[in-house]
């Protein structure tokens, strides 16, 4: 009865809350005095673009991160989380994007991983299995057998194994990071009931979704982020989807971009049909011409880095065709796909593991895609090796000290430029770009986009996939914007707004907010 | 009962190394007691389990570094260095070889906690650090020990290398080992039952404790380990001991065995790198969070029976290690199956 009382006057107060909530990495301020706070039996959404911080503040939240400076309080008590656990043990629950489950546990094991039930000190697995029936039920997922192993689920059912897993630390918040982005509709219909579920029982969820719909249909409260700030919070139906999607952008474009190349050619050089890879690439169509530069748009994880891959060879099971000069190509490797036949460069989206082999030097680097032209017979020729190296590091005025030091000593900005020169050096006629400006400097990033003017100039037919919006509009001809693994919506020219990117990533229709 | 057929089915499925490690050991084991002209008799198991144990002990205590994704190349060194040991200290009263015991086993155990202390806490990488640790268990094996020999109670050693009914007769218990209800496991190794037994009592509640389930959690994704707050530190450390403490089993037993001490180099190196094939044998994956100790023991026997093919057919002893090196060929290359059904090549190679 006390209880209930002290429950019924805490109702109004906010349980969770976050005040001046900073935090840096490295050069980039990921969150800046961010206030947030949250309500008992609250579904409460969390909006932005890539890069707002909301990923960083779910990670502070769950004890993931520690912020630099701020505060944090549960039910009016100050607390600071060093460890998962130790937020999980004040009932803040986070289902993370990246899936934290083991895969050679079994379900049953994983749902009580850091907590099973114990008898004389052991597992007791009977009862352990007993728990995530229930828990299984719970979420209507009586078909996943308890002891069959995670790494032999579908990423769906991984997904509803995590959501219970999480239900069994009886969470008092509970934070869904896109949990419904790998689920069937079925699926998703389960957690609409659960989340009402959860609310009916005092529980708050904290709903991160790039799904408008989804967001309309389930919460009562909304939070947009911009740029690290947290600019605003209201209730649901106070604001269009049109106000949203300002709110969710707005910020100051802070690079300058050289004027876009004309697009001469009217025949596609790479034609792109009806390309399918485990549901992560649902049918994409794209054509890219020489000469034109191609923006690859959308929010994280919708299929663009998979498209990528698939274009330069590294998928097996690819359906779908990739035509290059008229020709069927789909190639078969990253091999094939640089061969004289194909000539297509991908600059790779982690350069420190994909891109180079940071202990090697500067000059093995270079000349590591292009050995071809180097050799005699079996053996390297080190003068013809000598001239080639010179001539990339020339094209992209990269500076340092000795070609035999290792890249690892470069910074970012001129580790990416090596990336970049490396493959330029095989000559290739098409250059997929992966995200190729993150986190290098502002000074480097003008000189790639000048140095992408320069190759489209020269009738390269280049596709760049950026999460920054105002390079997509600074750079590009024409934008191909990805949702759920396909092209929702192609933007050209003048079109290429960043109201119109954001909109089309949310696969919403701002002139039906507006109406509304 | 049908549900009981699918559950086993199931386990049958996720087990697919240990099952098929275990099939091969008895087929190569009914063989050779048909083809062995004194086959299924207790002396030739009684020899055959002996041969077997010591690789058991030490082909268990590799696999659970080897399950958290790591490798301890000091578990043939610590082996040794016990064996040492033991040769000092088991002898004379029967609360003195006790002692003795308990030390041996002990030092072991310490031995393996230390490594695991080195490799949290100086974040090494275990295949260095045991590199090293293993070099200082010979060096301290050799100053124990600086020539062969020793003094270990003849008793101990008839009874613990015999079969039940020999141990009862040595120590005077269950009338000399004619009570009539001893007969039906009279002729049972005592090898296999110190061998299994130790399995039972230390591995199997082990893999049923948090800190087992942690083992296997950081050898299949550390990361996600360490998202669910288990407690890796200690699981690390955990995994090293319990090495020590099998590779002391296998020592004192070697020294009891042999009742002597020997600081051989050359033996403790043929040692690890046998367990290490016994381990992969069982079905343990090198990239760890898959398999278990009692698969690594399977292993072991593998290798072993495949030693006695060679003396009843009488081929040239020089062409062992040949198809010993051909089977975990054979047994690594089906492992690697699984590969084939990876759709993103970037995969490969994480």
């Amino acid at each position: 009865m006390a209880q209930d009382m002290t429950q019924d006057m805490t109702q109004d107060q906010a349980f969770l809350e976050l005040t001046g909530i900073s935090k840096n990495f490295s050069l980039t301020r990921a969150l800046d005095e961010v206030d947030f706070s949250c309500k008992r039996g609250s579904v409460h959404a969390i909006l932005g673009e890539n890069g707002a911080g909301k990923s960083t503040l779910i990670k502070i939240m769950s004890g993931v991160l520690q912020a630099d400076s701020g505060t944090m309080s549960v039910e009016g008590k100050p607390v600071h989380f060093l460890t998962p656990s130790e937020a999980a043990a004040s009932g803040i629950v986070c289902i993370f994007q990246e899936l934290s489950l083991i895969p050679d546990l079994s379900v049953a094991e994983n749902i009580s991983l850091s907590n099973p039930p114990r008898r004389f000190g052991l597992i007791d697995k009977k009862h352990q299995n007993v728990i995530a029936n229930e828990l299984l039920a719970r979420i209507k997922c009586e078909d996943v057998d308890p002891n069959s192993l995670v790494r032999d689920l579908s990423l769906s059912r991984r997904q509803m194994v995590e959501i219970a897993k999480s239900l069994g630390k009886k969470p008092k918040v509970l934070i869904l990071d896109e949990a419904t982005s790998a689920l069937t509709s079925r699926d998703v219909e389960t957690v609409y009931g659960l989340l009402d579920e959860l609310k009916n029982d005092n529980v708050t969820s904290l709903f991160i979704s790039h799904r408008m719909h989804e967001v309309e249909r389930l919460c009562d409260t909304l939070s947009v982020f911009r740029n690290g700030r947290h600019v605003e919070t209201f209730g649901k139906g106070e604001r269009t989807d049109r106000d949203i999607v300002r709110l969710m952008i707005g910020r100051d474009v802070d690079a300058h971009f050289p004027p876009k190349p004309e697009r001469k050619a009217k025949k596609p050089h790479l034609i792109v049909n009806d390309l399918r890879w485990e549901n992560v690439i649902n049918g994409v169509h794209l054509e890219v011409g020489k000469g034109e530069i191609i923006g690859l748009g959308g929010l994280d994880g919708q299929g663009q880095k998979e498209l990528l891959l698939a274009m330069f060879g590294v998928l097996r099971g690819l359906e779908g065709t990739i035509t290059i000069d008229g020709k069927l190509a789909n190639p078969s490797s990253p091999a094939e796909a640089k061969s004289k036949k194909m000539r297509i460069a991908l600059v790779p989206e982690d350069r420190k593991t994909e891109g180079l082999m940071l202990p090697m030097s500067i000059a093995d680097n270079l000349i590591a895609s292009s050995f071809n032209q180097v050799t005699t017979g079996f053996l390297i020729d080190t003068a013809k090796e000598k001239a080639v190296v010179a001539e990339g590091l020339a094209k992209l005025q990269i500076k340092i000290g000795s070609v035999d030091d290792p890249v690892a000593t470069l910074s970012g900005g001129n580790q990416q430029k090596v990336v970049i020169a490396k493959w330029l050096m095989t000559d290739p006629e098409i250059i997929l770009l992966n995200d190729p400006t993150r986190g290098i400097d502002v000074g480097t990033k003008q000189e790639i986009y000048k140095l992408m003017n320069e190759l489209a100039a020269e009738g390269k037919a280049i596709l760049f996939y950026s999460t920054d919006y105002a390079e997509l509009i600074g750079c590009c001809n024409r934008v191909a914007v990805m949702y759920d693994g396909a092209i929702v919506a192609e933007l050209e020219g003048d079109a290429i707004t960043e109201e119109a990117l954001v909109a089309a990533s949310l696969n919403i229709d701002t002139n039906k907010g507006e109406a509304a | 009962m049908n549900s009981l057929l699918s559950q086993f089915a199931t386990n049958v499925r996720q087990n697919r190394g240990f099952y098929g490690a275990l099939l091969m050991l008895i087929v190569l084991f009914v063989v050779y007691n048909f083809m062995h002209p004194r086959g299924f008799s207790t002396p030739v198991l009684v020899q055959n389990a002996n041969e077997a144990v010591v690789l058991g002990f030490i082909a268990m205590a590799q696999t659970i570094p080897v399950l958290i994704g790591g490798l301890d190349l000091s578990v043939g060194a610590v082996m040794t260095l016990t064996a040492c040991i033991a040769s000092e200290l088991v002898n004379g009263s029967p609360a003195h070889m006790i002692f003795g015991m308990v030390v041996t086993i002990m030092s072991g155990a310490a031995f393996g906690f230390a490594n695991g202390i080195i490799i949290v806490y100086g974040r090494l990488q275990p295949i260095i650090a045991t590199l090293a640790t293993g070099a200082i268990a010979i060096g301290l094996a050799l100053f124990i020990r600086p020539k062969p020999g020793g003094d270990v109670d003849g008793d101990l050693n008839w009874a613990v290398t015999n079969s039940l009914f020999d141990f009862a007769e040595t120590y005077h218990i269950f009338d000399d080992g004619k009570a009539a209800w001893f007969q039906p496991i009279a002729w049972i190794p005592v090898p296999l039952i110190i061998l299994f037994g130790m399995a039972a009592i230390v591995w199997v509640p082990f893999r049923r404790s948090l800190t087992g389930r942690t083992v296997y959690a950081i050898g299949s994704a550390e990361g996600a380990a360490y998202m669910s707050g288990l407690p890796i530190n200690r699981a690390k450390i955990a995994a090293f001991t319990l090495a020590g403490f099998f590779a002391g089993c296998g020592g004192l037993y070697l020294a009891i065995q042999t009742s002597s001490g020997s600081a051989d180099i050359v033996q403790a190196g043929s040692y690890t790198l046998n367990s290490i094939a016994a381990v992969v044998i069982g079905g343990t994956s090198l990239l760890g969070g898959i398999g278990g100790a009692v698969g690594s023991l399977i292993g072991a026997l593998i290798l072993r029976v495949i030693s006695f093919y060679f003396r009843i057919l009488s081929i040239d002893p020089l062409l062992q290690t040949l198809v010993q090196g051909l089977v975990l060929l054979i047994a690594v290359s089906l492992g690697a199956i699984r590969t084939l059904r990876v759709k993103n090549r970037l995969e490969l190679f994480r």
